[in-house]
């Protein structure tokens, strides 16, 4: 069992590359935490959300722009900070997608599922931030 | 049917086309891109298309592939097509749960069962 928590301070300025060593690292660290394959997998998809997110449309792909990471894990929780340089957003103003009239829309899901897998789910205003926690346990019933 | 380029495995069985991935995670977003344009190629060559695909082997996937498989969902039903889904990882039909996608999806437990469901 891991003593020290693992915490990692990054600047992420490519989003593929930067991703995978922030997921392998992550992974490795939810591991050696003894977190259950359900949170890995839960965590794993929600860090691609909110990273992409955060580069797709917070920074809305503008070169030299760059996403913060902060993470810290241990046996307990792990809780992730993810910043990027856009001007933020409302979350309150993001469409239902579950709504029948949205279900065919193609976008809009990855707040959603943010929101689902994680404990809690903050959104820092003006809405460039966002922090999630996954508190370390047993499975959630499916 | 597939080429060095392509993501995915295509066949066609008893005039189904049976889609397949290559991948085991679909979360790159150039590879959900060229994932939505070989889909959507197989869609558009038919006049009425029927569509089987399976995620066997599949273990991760993201809100942007749920977008490819939306916008497939709605091309099939404007030509009047038909769309099923197989092979679903438990992990992954839980997002399909969250999403309420399953209530839009025709969902079989297995491409088996999904091909006795074409019409």
């Amino acid at each position: 069992m891991r003593s020290e928590p693992y915490i990692q301070n990054k600047t992420l300025t490519e989003l593929r590359t930067d991703l995978q060593k922030v997921q392998e690292g992550v992974a490795l660290a939810l591991i050696q935490n003894g977190y259950t394959d359900f949170a890995q997998f839960a965590i794993r998809l929600c860090l691609e959300e909110s990273i992409v997110n955060a580069f797709r449309h917070g920074n809305r792909s503008e070169p030299g722009k760059v996403v913060q990471f902060h993470c810290k894990i241990d046996h307990e929780s792990a809780e992730f900070q993810i910043q990027d340089e856009g001007v933020g957003f409302d979350p309150a103003g993001v469409p239902d997608p579950t709504a029948e009239e949205n279900l065919e829309i193609p976008s809009g899901r990855g707040l959603m599922l943010m929101r689902a897998y994680m404990s809690e789910v903050e959104h820092v205003a003006p809405g460039n931030m966002i922090r999630m926690k996954y508190k370390n346990g047993p499975d959630p019933a499916q | 049917m597939s080429n060095p380029t392509s993501v995915l495995n295509i066949s066609d069985e008893a005039g189904v086309k049976k889609i397949t991935f290559m991948q085991k995670s679909i979360i790159d977003e150039v590879v959900i891109h060229q994932i939505g344009k070989e889909i959507v190629a197989v869609i558009d060559g038919a006049a009425q298309p029927k569509v089987l695909i399976s995620f066997n082997g599949v273990d991760h996937l993201s809100s942007a592939a749920l977008g490819v498989l939306i916008t497939c969902h709605n091309r099939v039903r404007v030509k009047n097509g038909q769309l099923y889904l197989s092979d679903i990882s438990k992990p992954i039909f839980e997002i399909f749960k969250i999403t309420k996608l399953n209530k839009m999806f025709q969902i079989a437990d297995t491409s088996e069962s999904a091909m006795k469901n074409f019409k």
